[in-house]
């Protein structure tokens, strides 16, 4: 019973705090350019304009077009429930294994993709070439530090390794999580769409990764998918900031009374929130790349993950 | 009992065959006919590898008819064949059924008895060569299969480029046939017999060196079957010339008979070897995986895709069971039990999805006439339900949850993790989570690849007046994909009904049941000793998955549809303001070029713009453009090859001059040579 409170409250929290953490991270950006920037409320009164406006949709468009925002939205919930991202005691723990999220994270982006094509433009065709193979590249750079996190800890669940990492405490952050944690950093950049991989700001068509397969989406469907959007980034924030750096989170060694599900709350906020200047900071400061400049930036970080994993294996003694 | 039923298996296909066709005058009813008895016998023969697998059981018939000197038993069905039984019998269900409707366009332009009677033969052979229980058998069955196969391949023998490409593939199952010929002759030679089981006693002490040259020679025979890179290049050239039911066959079901080949002789007979043979099979199985996805990505021809996307799958085959032959080696047969659960798994998912994606090539062709992607486009809406099952197809071999593709993938994972865990050579450590980053990247580019084959097929507008003519397929086409759709399905939500299927067949091989250390009701949990005891053992749900999929989408359908107030408009597609023209839309072609040039180093693509101007340089009256993949394998390895071989067959020519004279010559320096050394 305590486990199905905790995986609501959690997905609660998640759905509440997405679209905060983007307006949050567009603010600091402001910030960096010397704007004033819109409110960090902003992300919200975006989606609660898309749910009153009507849905148009294209005339070359099939069912899969439709299905497509619920099959995106529930893959990315579905990511939510089993993620350590509060507490690693929820329902679906078990079930919560690395591959699987990785896997639903490709179903999400799967259906999207052929989203891209269904209404037949140029744009959305392009788009979704572009982010299939973008996120190819990205795959062998994300899985390789998971592996490395994952033998580290002896499971692939990610509830064990992020409790195994807690219990460490400091000795147990080792060369090998730095290298891995960098490498894991870069590809999140690729996998929430930033500078210098995507540009989440533009609608410039050329430009365009991710955007352009949600050119068609209006009304409800875009504010599932915008809201599925946000999720997606905090998820890949929750993968970053528990696995290597855990402490705070609630797990059955601190017990789950109301002050320490709020501690748990606040650190994954500061974190969350943290990683997002670094974010904002990188986005500031640099240009977005050329497409095929893009494999050289993943390769770097799979070479990065890569000595993480030799460390790893030289020095586990 | 169960042996009559595997007799009712055979004998069914044998009398489908020659009613099939002795009907051949009355073309209908020879289709009929023939492809009836094909389902009868699936039946049968499903029924049969459940039994055995089941309960575990070996089944045999004596040397009865079989009465050559070293030969005690016809056929054998152990657990392992049995599971080969029930692969080939899933799949050829499925694929008869299809049949009913697809062989129609084929009535008044070909030989229907033929093809019922090719078909069921090469059935047949394919059934009674893994039920084999001495190698004599097998090699007899292995060879009607290849023949009957040729048969098909060239079965519209009316287009030179079906009957080259059935030429590459008669020249190319021969050369594997010869190595597995010498393979089988060494192992006579040392055991005295022709019977796998007294094989398997003496073949555990042969010597080392002489057994690392069996393993040579099968992995190479087997190998080409397989279709591993480089031996793979008959594959993208004779599945694409095949009508598509036989392609869903030779794809689905053919390839594993190679599969299980090498199972049977290097881990049956020669119980294992030491560790790096698995590196060696680990490692060829990356590489053709990885090449085999990109090269599927180049094609624009879905035949040939789907051929190319057979080469990788082998290859993850391959790697499930290289890292099952590593801790054999090292002597840990828990973990090579994993590795090669995930390894016969993917041959049964595999053989599921690729028979069902190739029925729906089929399917595609029969309603547009063509195999060309470039010409498809808004076939979804014209073909409902073929689109549907081609959609599960596609998910399912992009090893996407909740379909079966990603549990055999997520199992190949984790055996790949292990290496990287287990107390076995530095080295290893780090080899096996970089192949497991080549298997993620082999993953997502098929998952790419995918993207492209269905959304340039089915979806958007049509690109010529044959797709935007499309209609559905006959009734018996859909359901024959139909049931494979389904065993997709369920067998991605409850695979550990699969693994309990395969508990027999690793306790037989490595002396581990699957079902000890992986199992549950509905989810995976490889409880391995060597890892830490961890409050969270590493496992996947999948049925719990799909629940929470399913309510979850229920939940939030009806969430949105309570919130705001805007109603649905269908208007154009926003382009720029101009009018949308399906010439337009991102091509097949266009779709893969980011990856083209991504890994233009591997691939070698080369292009030819040729412009044609009418006036001064800036009006074009024509513009040509070609672009293709450097056949690098046929270009470094098979070209010079045949050359050599064209040149000296040439000087043999020398011989042969024709003159009759010059030949009593020959007899005679014969006859005294002979006379002389043979006194």
């Amino acid at each position: 019973m305590l486990a199905v409170g905790l995986t609501i409250f959690q997905m609660l929290f998640v759905l509440a705090f997405a679209p905060l953490l983007s307006g949050i991270i567009n603010k600091i950006k402001a910030y960096f350019q010397s704007r004033r920037g819109p409110s960090v409320l902003q992300p919200y009164r975006d989606i609660s304009k898309y749910l009153q406006k009507e849905t148009v949709l294209s005339e070359h468009t099939s069912w899969i077009f439709r299905i497509t925002p619920y099959v995106y939205f529930v893959a990315i919930l579905v990511v939510t429930l089993t993620l350590p991202i509060l507490t690693t005691f929820g329902v679906l723990s078990f079930t919560g294994d690395l591959f699987m999220v990785i896997y639903l994270f490709a179903l999400a982006r799967f259906f999207l993709a052929l989203a891209g094509l269904d209404a037949g433009s140029a744009f959305g065709g392009m788009a979704s070439s572009r982010e299939m193979a973008v996120s190819a590249i990205a795959e062998p750079a994300l899985m390789l530090p998971l592996f490395t996190m994952a033998i580290a800890a002896g499971t692939s669940n990610l509830s064990g390794m992020v409790e195994q990492m807690a219990h460490g405490g400091w000795p147990a952050l080792t060369p090998a999580h730095l290298m891995t944690f960098v490498a894991l950093f870069v590809v999140g950049i690729a996998e929430t769409g930033r500078i210098p991989v995507d540009n989440p700001d533009t609608h410039l068509e050329l430009t365009m990764i991710h955007e352009g397969m949600l050119l068609e989406y209006s009304g409800k469907q875009l504010a599932l998918l915008t809201l599925g959007v946000h999720i997606k980034q905090l998820l890949i924030f929750a993968l970053l900031a528990n696995i290597f750096f855990p402490w705070g989170i609630a797990s059955p060694a601190t017990g789950f009374q109301v002050p320490t599900l709020l501690s748990a709350t606040l650190a994954f906020a500061a974190k969350a929130i943290g990683l997002g200047v670094v974010m904002a900071v990188i986005e500031t400061s640099m240009a977005k790349m050329r497409l095929f400049k893009v494999p050289d930036l993943l390769m770097g970080s799979f070479l990065l993950g890569l000595l993480g994993l030799i460390s790893h294996v030289l020095l586990r003694g | 009992m169960t042996i009559l039923l595997f007799y009712l298996v055979l004998g069914l296909l044998l009398l489908g065959g020659l009613f099939a066709y002795s009907l051949q005058g009355k073309p209908r009813l020879s289709l009929r006919v023939g492809f009836s008895f094909a389902v009868g016998s699936a039946v049968a023969g499903t029924v049969l590898g459940i039994i055995i697998l089941l309960t575990g059981d070996t089944v045999y018939t004596g040397a009865g008819f079989a009465s050559l000197p070293g030969m005690n038993r016809a056929f054998l069905i152990d657990p392992l064949a049995a599971f080969f039984i029930l692969v080939i019998s899933l799949v050829s269900l499925a694929v008869s059924i299809f049949s009913f409707g697809y062989a129609e366009e084929y009535i008044g332009r070909h030989n229907l008895g033929m093809l019922g009677l090719l078909y069921n033969v090469f059935l047949l052979a394919m059934v009674a060569l893994v039920a084999s229980g001495n190698t004599f058998f097998f090699l007899f069955f292995w060879e009607l299969m290849s023949l009957a196969s040729y048969g098909l391949v060239v079965y519209d023998h009316r287009d030179s480029h079906v009957r080259r490409a059935g030429f590459v593939y008669i020249v190319m199952t021969h050369i594997g046939t010869l190595f597995i010929f010498l393979a089988f002759l060494l192992l006579y030679q040392t055991a005295g017999s022709f019977d796998f089981e007294h094989m398997a006693q003496f073949g555990r002490q042969l010597p080392s060196g002489f057994k690392t040259g069996i393993f040579l020679l099968v992995t190479v025979g087997f190998g080409t079957k397989a279709g591993i890179i480089p031996l793979h290049i008959w594959l993208p050239k004779a599945h694409p010339a095949a009508p598509s039911n036989v392609s869903a066959l030779m794809s689905g079901v053919m390839l594993k008979t190679a599969i299980y080949g090498f199972i049977r002789v290097v881990m049956d007979v020669l119980g294992g070897g030491s560790a790096w043979w698995g590196i060696l099979i680990l490692s060829l199985g990356t590489v053709s995986a990885l090449l085999g996805v990109m090269y599927a990505l180049m094609q624009h021809d879905i035949k040939e895709l789907l051929a190319y996307h057979s080469v990788e799958n082998i290859g993850i085959i391959l790697m499930g069971l290289g890292a099952a032959l590593i801790f054999q080696g090292y002597g840990l047969p828990v973990l090579a039990m994993i590795g090669l659960t995930a390894a016969l798994f993917h041959v049964l998912n595999h053989a599921l999805f690729k028979a069902l994606l190739f029925m729906g090539a089929g399917a595609i062709h029969h309603a547009t006439r063509t195999r060309d992607m470039e010409k498809m486009g808004g076939l979804l809406k014209l073909m409902p339900w073929t689109g549907f099952f081609f959609l599960v197809g596609s998910i399912s071999i992009a090893a996407l949850p909740p379909f079966n593709g990603f549990v055999s993938e997520w199992l190949t994972f984790q055996s790949l993790l292990v290496l990287g865990s287990a107390p076995l050579s530095l080295k290893l450590n780090i080899l096996g989570p970089v192949f497991g980053g080549a298997l993620a990247l082999t993953g997502a580019l098929a998952a790419a690849c995918f993207v492209k084959a269905f959304g340039i097929q089915f979806l958007a507008q049509p690109r010529s007046t044959q797709a935007a003519n499309a209609k559905e397929v006959p009734r018996s086409m859909l359901v024959g994909m139909g049931i494979l759709a389904v065993l997709c399905l369920v067998l991605g939500i409850f695979p550990s009904s699969a693994i309990q299927l395969l508990n027999p067949v690793t306790l037989h091989l490595v002396g581990y049941g699957s079902i000890q250390a992986l199992g549950g009701y509905a989810w995976l949990n490889p409880q391995i000793p060597l890892l830490p005891n961890l409050s969270y053992h590493t496992m996947i749900a999948p049925f719990v998955l799909f629940v929470v999929l399913a309510l979850g989408a229920l939940l939030v359908y009806r969430v949105v549809k309570r919130l705001g107030h805007g109603g649905t408009r269908i208007d154009e597609t926003w382009n720029c303001g101009g009018t949308l023209s399906p010439k337009m839309e991102y091509t097949a072609t266009s779709f893969a070029k980011p990856i083209r040039i991504i890994f233009r180093r591997i691939l070698l693509p080369k292009r030819v713009v040729e412009t044609e101007y009418a006036l001064g340089f800036h009006f074009t009256r024509s513009l040509k453009y070609e672009g293709a993949v450097k056949p690098f394998f046929e270009d470094i390895l098979y070209r010079p090859a045949r050359n050599v071989f064209l040149k000296v067959s040439g000087k043999m020519r020398l011989l042969q001059s024709g003159s009759i004279h010059l030949y009593l010559g020959y007899l005679f320096i014969t006859l005294v040579v002979l006379l002389i050394w043979a006194r």
